[in-house]
């Protein structure tokens, strides 16, 4: 998808004006922390499970190079390929050519955000082959042709009603008059409609939580059991995943599971975790004939050695989005492509540029919530920072604030001047609303008063009133 | 009470401009705490506003300045977590590649405090003479709750104040939508934040919100006032040493108690 993210003002007031989504993520805002919070309760070593986590991902990418070799290999001897994928387009290419190889024309997938991140969809559609989301909420968006707002729940800015409208909208051949207003109904009825698509697909594409480089096999968790039939009905399954999400063991990835389903949703575990290795072998009932890995870089490896690096930690369960009080605001397309909240606040800048996702590390009061709940440490509010820093050194920054913070930190290291200047400002500011007590306007502060009030000083500096306290006292 | 201590007050550019009454309250506290009060005179801002917005040089000057004004005292303290935090937390950070620099940050950061945390963690004070018959609520700013672990030290003390009943908010640890330059460059968001945070105050029909960074209380007291909200803001040390009866609370004009 085209990224909007230089609109990310235009769109925070889109999000914060829209009805639908203020009481959707009114719910999401609270439910998803407070179940996190209950299982966290509930599992002591939680704290030092994070530790765990994070050291197991730090050595991964310390080792990646060596890792994604012993994948591929693991992969192969299992009778699957492994596909390199530099960029996006590349990423494309390898999907639409196997794709093409087998003639399909239908293609399932599970949720994955590196497919939206490679716009694979578009692409299958431009090329004649028919995607179709199988992921309850990834369903809803696709029949609304909207982005996901969320990384673990993609139709979370819609409420009950949104759906009703849209599966009326688009299921044009079932009953006009049937009832679809109760969640279960419309839960049957994506179940039918998705049922035969599951069985016409000539391919299913998955993506991955984690690879295992110890045995060649790729894990997927979901609660609808979609995934599994996305991968186990089809000739061909392709496994679409990034880098970073590679482990060294099946024991590695069972710690980092127990990290994910409580961060994400407050699930012990997740409904269905599943795990595929290789192709259909001699003798098993199911599972498809082709097996494929396609591994996407699209900027990661130049993220390895820098500022960046512990953002490939990330385990994408969303926790820093549940818990993030300018995502629950503003909503995820706010932040105009794929990755939002704080999570995308870092990730965003790093694949698409700076220049085109400057807002999104601004956007942030470093309120330091989404680096507290983070299951590996991700120390957000840091990389944002790191962000800013090359905005300012690369003057990215508007001129009249970068002049403005010039100015004002040359005063700050002047301390007669700053506080001669402040006492002025405190006298002047203190007699003009002294009256009120606040200011409903002020001059240069359009942007604070057009929002709330600015109290006005109390009239006197601190230093002022201090040196007059211990001049009184000699 | 442990022995006296030689604390150097770092007043904050916030509390220097706004609320010089916050600063006269923290000097009383510590007093009360038997520590001899310094406010060393070469003192401006912390430099958080420069780091914040990616001015890593003008934030490193500034953090120069503070680290030799501070120099040779027992103890710094802010009635800020905020400030405090960019001390004790962001200075090392921001030396990490001046080994020189980053020690003399380090010792700093080791005997710098946010004010109530380091009255009760470190003082060891357990109670305060002052009296407040008000129903009180308390916004936990982010910094000094995530970065300093400042929680249990103002419940403590606030249990102290005779009349005081404390009614949580569920709230409490979300922040307010300040956040520095952020309030300025994105005023919709911030005060969108500010609305949710306001409603959770006044739905625990709290007469008052105390808080422990001016920031956050600019913030919430603008947007209480905007809506016409008669809930008071007070910054925690002003009920800790007493002076609710005679200063009025932030944003009401002199000569009004305001309560």
């Amino acid at each position: 998808m085209d990224p909007t993210s230089r609109a990310f003002i235009e769109n925070a007031h889109a999000g914060l004006a829209n009805p639908v989504l203020r009481r959707a993520l009114g719910i999401a805002g609270t439910g998803f922390p407070a179940r996190r919070a209950e299982a966290i309760a509930r599992l002591p070593e939680f704290e030092a499970l994070r530790d765990e986590g994070k050291a197991i991902k730090d050595h991964t990418i310390a080792h990646l190079d060596f890792y994604l070799e012993l994948y591929e290999k693991n992969v192969a001897a299992a009778g699957g390929t492994v596909h390199w994928a530099r960029d996006a387009a590349e990423a494309r290419a390898a999907v639409l050519e196997i794709c093409r190889s087998v003639g399909a024309k239908i293609v399932t997938k599970g949720k994955s955000m590196v497919a939206e991140e490679i716009a694979l969809n578009e692409h299958l559609e431009a090329n004649g082959i028919t995607p179709v989301e199988t992921d309850l909420g990834e369903y809803i968006i696709q029949l609304r042709h909207e982005p996901p707002s969320h990384i673990i729940a993609p139709a979370i800015h819609l409420m009950k009603e949104q759906v009703t409208e849209t599966f009326r909208a688009s299921h044009t051949e079932l009953d006009p008059a049937r009832s679809i207003t109760e969640a279960p109904q419309l839960c049957a009825e994506a179940r039918a409609m998705l049922r035969p698509q599951f069985l016409a697909a000539d391919v299913g594409i998955t993506g991955a939580n984690f690879l295992i480089a110890e045995t060649g096999s790729s894990i997927i968790v979901t609660n609808e059991g979609n995934g599994d039939l996305t991968q186990t009905l089809p000739k061909v399954h392709i496994v679409v995943a990034s880098l970073e999400k590679i482990v060294p063991t099946l024991e590695d990835a069972a710690t980092l599971l127990r990290l994910l389903a409580r961060s994400a949703t407050g699930q012990e575990f997740s409904s269905y975790t599943t795990m595929s290795t290789g192709p259909r072998r001699p003798g098993d009932l199911d599972g498809p004939e082709q097996y494929h890995v396609v591994l996407v870089d699209n900027g990661r490896s130049a993220m390895i050695g820098g500022e960046f690096q512990e953002m490939l930690r990330c385990l994408r369960c969303a926790a820093c989005l549940n818990h993030c009080p300018v995502y629950t605001a503003v909503g995820g397309h706010a932040y105009g492509w794929v990755y939002p909240g704080p999570m995308g606040a870092v990730l965003t800048p790093a694949l698409i540029g700076i220049a085109e996702a400057g807002h999104l590390p601004n956007a942030s009061t470093f309120c330091g919530r989404c680096e507290s709940v983070c299951p590996v440490r991700i120390p957000l509010p840091k990389m944002m920072r790191h962000w800013r820093e090359r905005q300012f050194s690369q003057r990215q920054v508007a001129p009249a604030y970068r002049i403005g913070l010039t100015y004002w930190a040359w005063v700050a290291q002047h301390p007669a001047l700053y506080h001669a200047l402040v006492e002025i400002k405190a006298r002047l500011l203190g007699w003009l609303g002294g009256g009120r007590g606040r200011f409903r306007a002020l001059p240069l502060a359009g942007g604070w008063t057009q929002f709330r009030d600015m109290p006005a000083p109390e009239g006197r500096s601190f230093h002022a009133l201090w040196a007059e306290r211990q001049r009184a006292k000699r | 009470m442990a022995e006296p201590a030689r604390v150097a007050l770092l007043v904050t550019c916030l509390v220097d401009l706004f609320r010089a009454s916050v600063g006269m309250a923290a000097v009383k506290l510590l007093e009360d705490a038997g520590c001899i009060v310094a406010v060393p005179r070469a003192q401006t801002c912390c430099g958080q506003p420069a780091y914040n917005s990616g001015d890593k040089e003008d934030a490193k000057a500034i953090a120069r300045q503070v680290i030799a004004v501070f120099a040779g005292y027992d103890y710094v303290v802010a009635p800020s977590g905020s400030c405090a935090g960019m001390v004790k937390i962001h200075y090392p950070e921001m030396f990490s590649d001046e080994p020189a620099m980053r020690d003399k940050a380090e010792e700093l950061a080791a005997r710098t405090y946010e004010l109530v945390s380091f009255l009760v963690d470190v003082r060891g004070m357990k109670r305060v003479a002052a009296a407040c018959a008000q129903t009180v609520t308390y916004h936990d700013s982010c910094s000094g709750l995530r970065e300093l672990g400042v929680k249990p030290q103002p419940r403590q003390l606030l249990a102290s104040v005779e009349g005081l009943r404390l009614a949580e908010s569920p709230g409490a640890e979300i922040c307010c939508g300040f956040g520095g330059t952020f309030a300025v460059k994105y005023p919709e968001i911030s005060g969108k934040m500010a609305s949710d945070k306001v409603a959770d105050i006044v739905a625990t029909g709290a007469d008052c919100v105390l808080a422990g960074d001016l920031g956050c209380l600019l913030q919430i007291a603008g947007r209480l006032s905007r809506a016409g909200s008669p809930v008071a803001v007070r910054h925690v040390v002003e009920v800790l040493a007493g002076m609710t009866e005679t200063l009025p609370p932030i944003g009401v004009p002199r000569g009004a108690t305001g309560e």
